[in-house]
């Protein structure tokens, strides 16, 4: 216990970042939730000397807006379709990673290479890999020239190119593209955080396991990631926390547009929905969804961790 | 299930350039009979974990071969090769429960083995009721004592029937009381199962309490095999000597001349049949018997009662160690008046050792 005397001390020295945090933390938060509560909030009225009522309407306008809806959906689907898939391909990379030991450590760089490299640089790349630079004729659309490294290999091996980002695109193609990108941008977090925990994990677990008999993926399945499992829940929920912010790796690849330039704002999501808003001025609008993007996070967090409190063995 | 061991070889190539390659375990070769307890006993770095770890497969060797029965196992994974084996540290699944710990080998039986699930219950049950854990089946390993992860880990070893038992320094985690328990423990089971076991040790008064045969190894070359007493009465030079008994054997310097063996110019005991030379002399702590007209003198340093014994410590100008150990029966009266005291010996409590190989030097009385 500290003794009173020299308490003062303790918040001295905590006040710095005390401050800092209350200025950049706490008031926008507590703002933000004002601002939400404000009908038709708007920071040009707001300098302008207006006053507003307190009410949900801006709940309500964001929910009744179709552009919202579509937004959530399209987040949703990232999330639901990324998560699981980039945990389950990280858990396989780095139980392989471990299990070798020449040029373990360069692979290791070479897979985390992702995580320091700009998202938007990454975004530009895969935009080209996924371009189609071509012409269409006849009334059948028909494409007479591809490029891009993707549809060059899919050409390569007798498929037909798919148009995966540019007008005239499928929603499908372009999701693919997406759940593609985010999946391998997710991966390094992932590995990185996984390999740790393997190599944290007693070997004599698996030499017990070998003259018990087991084999190679039951070894997996029953010790190495019950043993893990700590682990795999922290990337997975901070997967979902991740996934339902997701907003520059659409605009790495899609550009400010969100969608392919015949359909713009088509893979909008939540986050580029509260950017929209505040970009036309509804900071009342923009407040009341991120409180929505907040609860709705709080809600999967919490079954995730609900989830992974019956499943994890620390 | 006998088990053969042939020329067995372990060498741990060196890292560094330049540097000698270490040989962890030299030839060594035993048979031990089918249906015993074996302890395989050294200082650590002697070899003894590397050659369980070789007979259970997770180490391949580097040269000789491993017989079980008339099979020769050498090449096959510890999977195939139907052995049990209990870590030092009990290397329990920490996030299954005892029972699923149990169950988990007779999970990985595939083919014909294969068991249904209440033949697998059945033997559970059973085997943790060998062990006496049959009321925490349901219990993590983390909510167990040590001694009872203990029982955990050698039901887990004995549920799939193995044909050989392995046991890594079983007790070596274990308060002193729970260890004299457990040994005894390990013992009865090791009797009502029948299974050859072999376990590996440091420590000579649990290797020498409960093996059948005791196998004493230095810097991977086996040093003496034989049954505890045999090894501890006739041991077959001084390392062997030095390792086994508590209080240790005193070590003397000591020469031969003319049929008398001398130790710090004391005529301690005539030795026929020795040439004149410099020798090392081992006296066990029981050897000596409390005679005022002994031949032997030391300078006595302080008494320890123990109970039963009592221990007399003293000095000795040629004794290669600080001090001289003996015990001796409580009921003598030690005299400390005169700071000396004088020892007769018992000769089948003393060797004699070559100057050089410190090897054995027989000799009769």
């Amino acid at each position: 216990m500290v003794e009173s005397k020299k308490q003062w001390k303790a918040w001295l020295y905590l006040a710095p970042a005390l401050v800092l945090l209350a200025i950049f933390t706490v008031w926008p938060i507590i703002n933000t939730v004002r601002m939400a509560f404000l009908e038709n909030y708007s920071g040009l009225k707001a300098a302008g000397g207006a006053t507003f009522q307190f009410g949900i309407g801006n709940f309500k306008k964001v929910l009744e807006y179709k552009k919202f809806v579509n937004c959530l959906k399209t987040t949703s689907l990232l999330c639901v379709a990324t998560v699981p898939i980039s945990t389950l391909l990280a858990l396989l990379i780095s139980v392989a990673l471990n299990s070798i030991k020449p040029l373990q450590k360069l692979l290791q760089t070479i897979f985390f290479l992702p995580y320091v490299t700009n998202s938007i640089a990454i975004g530009m790349v895969f935009a080209a890999m996924f371009n189609i630079v071509g012409s269409f004729h006849g009334t059948q659309n028909e494409l007479i020239a591809t490029a891009g490294i993707v549809n060059n290999v899919i050409e390569f091996f007798g498929g037909t190119a798919v148009n995966w980002i540019n007008s005239g695109s499928s929603y499908a193609a372009n999701i693919t593209v997406m759940i593609i990108y985010i999946v391998w941008n997710a991966l390094p977090f992932k590995i990185l955080i996984l390999l740790g925990g393997l190599q944290s994990i007693n070997k004599q677990y698996y030499d017990a396991a070998k003259v018990d008999g087991s084999t190679r993926s039951r070894i997996l399945w029953r010790i190495t990631v019950p043993l893990l499992s700590p682990m795999l829940a922290y990337v997975i929920i901070t997967g979902f926390i991740g996934g339902f912010k997701e907003y520059t790796s659409i605009v790495g690849i899609f550009g400010a547009t969100m969608g392919p330039p015949d359909d713009g704002g088509r893979l909008n999501t939540m986050v580029g929905f509260i950017y929209d808003a505040l970009s036309t001025n509804s900071q009342g609008r923009a407040s009341a969804a991120a409180l929505i993007l907040f609860g709705i996070i709080l809600v999967v967090t919490l079954i995730n961790l609900s989830v992974s409190k019956k499943n994890t063995h620390y | 299930m006998k088990v053969v061991l042939e020329n067995l070889t372990r060498i741990f190539p060196n890292r560094t350039k330049g540097g000698e390659d270490v040989v962890a375990v030299n030839g060594f070769s035993f048979e031990i009979p089918d249906g015993k307890l074996v302890g395989l006993l050294g200082p650590s770095g002697c070899g003894k974990s590397t050659t369980l770890y070789m007979i259970c497969g997770l180490q391949k060797p580097s040269g000789g071969k491993i017989f079980f029965g008339e099979d020769d196992v050498t090449d096959l994974p510890p999977e195939h090769r139907g052995v049990g084996l209990v870590f030092q540290n009990y290397a329990l699944y920490p996030h299954m429960t005892v029972k699923q710990n149990i169950l988990y080998p007779l999970q990985n039986l595939k083919g014909e083995d294969k068991l249904s699930k209440e033949e697998m219950l059945k033997r559970t049950v059973e085997v943790a009721k060998l062990v006496q854990i049959d009321n925490l089946l349901d219990r993590k390993p983390s909510e167990l004592s040590g001694g009872q992860q203990q029982r955990v880990a050698i039901a887990r070893a004995l549920v799939k029937m193995p044909r050989v038992l392995l046991l890594d320094e079983p007790l070596s985690n274990l308060d002193a009381r729970l260890r004299l328990q457990t040994r005894e423990e390990i013992r009865r089971i090791q009797q009502e199962t029948g299974i050859t076991t072999i376990f590996v040790t440091h420590d000579q008064e649990e290797a020498m309490s409960i093996s059948d045969m005791i196998v004493v190894m230095k810097l991977g070359v086996v040093q003496q095999i034989g049954k505890p007493q045999n090894v501890y009465d006739d041991p077959a030079n001084l390392f062997v000597a030095k390792f086994l008994g508590t209080p240790p054997i005193n070590v003397f310097e000591g020469e031969v001349r003319g049929g008398m063996l001398f130790v710090g110019g004391d005529p301690i005991l005539a030795v026929r049949n020795v040439p004149d030379q410099k020798v090392i002399v081992g006296i066990r702590p029981e050897g000596f018997i409390l005679d005022e007209r002994g031949p032997m003198h030391c300078h006595i340093n302080g008494v320890e009662v123990m109970g039963r014994d009592v221990s007399v410590v003293a000095t000795n100008e040629a004794s290669v160690n600080p001090v001289v150990r003996s015990i001796i029966s409580s009921e003598n009266n030690v005299d400390t008046s005169t700071g000396i005291i004088r020892y007769s010996i018992k000769p089948n409590k003393l060797f004699l050792f070559d100057h050089e190989t410190e090897e054995r030097i027989p000799f009769e009385v």
